[in-house]
């Protein structure tokens, strides 16, 4: 209720979850009909793509030595594509409701560090770098194990889920307090 | 582009389009669930759960889908998690929502998706030495829950939707 007065495009988060599963559902039906595969909603592993593209413009050698990389294999594929339409997507949907916003700093925090766009930046990319290593180390991150390990019933989707939560309350309590 | 790239976009599209109608991008949404202030993304992702883990279960147990379960390898999963974690609640996007996030304007997502991406590059090159510590510690395989409890998918399903049913009855009496 108290988000509806500058909100009113947003949708209730039970219905937009609820036909996420359904999109869940569809895409495991139709990669497997139409690719051959079943493939299940993630996003880490582009990451890991992403950063093997941009070294091989630089240090191609090392890329093809790398046994990382040549495992989860360097290419623009399925789930690459899918990031990529995440973004898409989000665009769509937030221009045409008016919720698109440039916002260089988020009010929590903010309220915690200031307005300083730079002490933002090293915090969301030390906290990017510690984020991917263990995403990468434990296969998964909250769409690769939560939401779909989590649907498949898998045991590693329940444990790494609740890892995530746990220790991100931890951690968050810890930076930004529990006062209002 | 081929058809793998096509049915991606498409399917990322409307999965970026769902998340940002949820309005799940939000740092502000992500470290609420943290701080138990605003249980959003939690009635997002576990609403799209219980639907998800019906469909999937019906669609392979008639051989339609295959499952892919993730290894659970002790080391992995604690430490992996427990990284990302912490990672997670200074960043305040995960890897598909930083892109999301990135698309309704919040561009300071990009220094985000900036440290992940070479995050990724540190793993690769510190794999090998992951490989002989924390993912040689033990490793149970691809296993569901069903088989680790020794049950029918239908029952975790069940109690599952149950436990989660009981969770949104809490966020909304508590207004979370």
């Amino acid at each position: 209720m108290r988000m509806k007065k500058q909100d009113s495009g947003g949708w209730n988060p039970y219905l937009a979850g609820a036909l996420v599963g359904v999109l869940a559902i569809l895409s495991a039906y139709a990669t497997t009909a139409w690719l051959g595969k079943t493939s299940y909603l993630g996003a880490s592993t582009t990451f890991v793509r992403g950063a093997g593209v941009i070294e091989q413009q630089i240090v191609p050698e090392r890329v093809q030595a790398n046994e990382y990389f040549t495992q989860q294999k360097i290419k623009i594929d399925w789930q690459f594509m899918l990031v990529l339409g995440i973004f898409v997507g989000s665009l769509i949907a937030s221009s045409t409701d008016k919720s698109f916003k440039l916002e260089s700093v988020p009010p929590i925090w903010e309220k915690r560090f200031g307005p300083s766009v730079g002490k933002r930046a090293i915090g969301a990319f030390l906290g990017g770098i510690v984020a991917m290593i263990g995403a990468r180390m434990a296969d998964g991150c909250p769409s690769g194990h939560g939401l779909s390990g989590m649907m498949q019933l898998s045991v590693s989707g329940m444990v790494a889920l609740t890892m995530f939560f746990v220790v991100g309350i931890i951690v968050a309590a810890f930076i930004y307090g529990r006062r209002s | 582009m081929g058809t793998d790239q096509i049915l991606g976009l498409a399917t990322g599209i409307l999965f970026g389009f769902l998340l940002q109608k949820g309005r799940v991008l939000r740092f502000e949404k992500q470290i609420g669930a943290m701080l138990l202030k605003d249980m959003t993304i939690l009635k997002f992702m576990l609403s799209a759960i219980i639907v998800g883990m019906v469909g999937v279960e019906v669609l392979s147990s008639a051989g339609i889908i295959t499952m892919s379960h993730k290894p659970m390898n002790v080391g992995a999963i604690l430490v992996g998690g427990a990284l990302f974690g912490a990672g997670w609640a200074v960043m305040g996007y995960c890897p598909g929502t930083s892109v999301g996030a990135l698309g309704e304007g919040r561009w300071h997502a990009i220094f985000a998706i900036a440290g992940m991406v070479t995050g990724a590059a540190i793993y690769a090159e510190l794999y090998p030495f992951f490989k002989r510590t924390v993912l040689s510690w033990a490793d149970y395989g691809k296993i569901g829950m069903p088989e680790a409890l020794g049950v029918s998918p239908w029952v975790v399903i069940v109690v599952f939707i149950c436990v989660v049913l009981g969770f949104f009855r809490w966020f909304e009496s508590r207004g979370l």
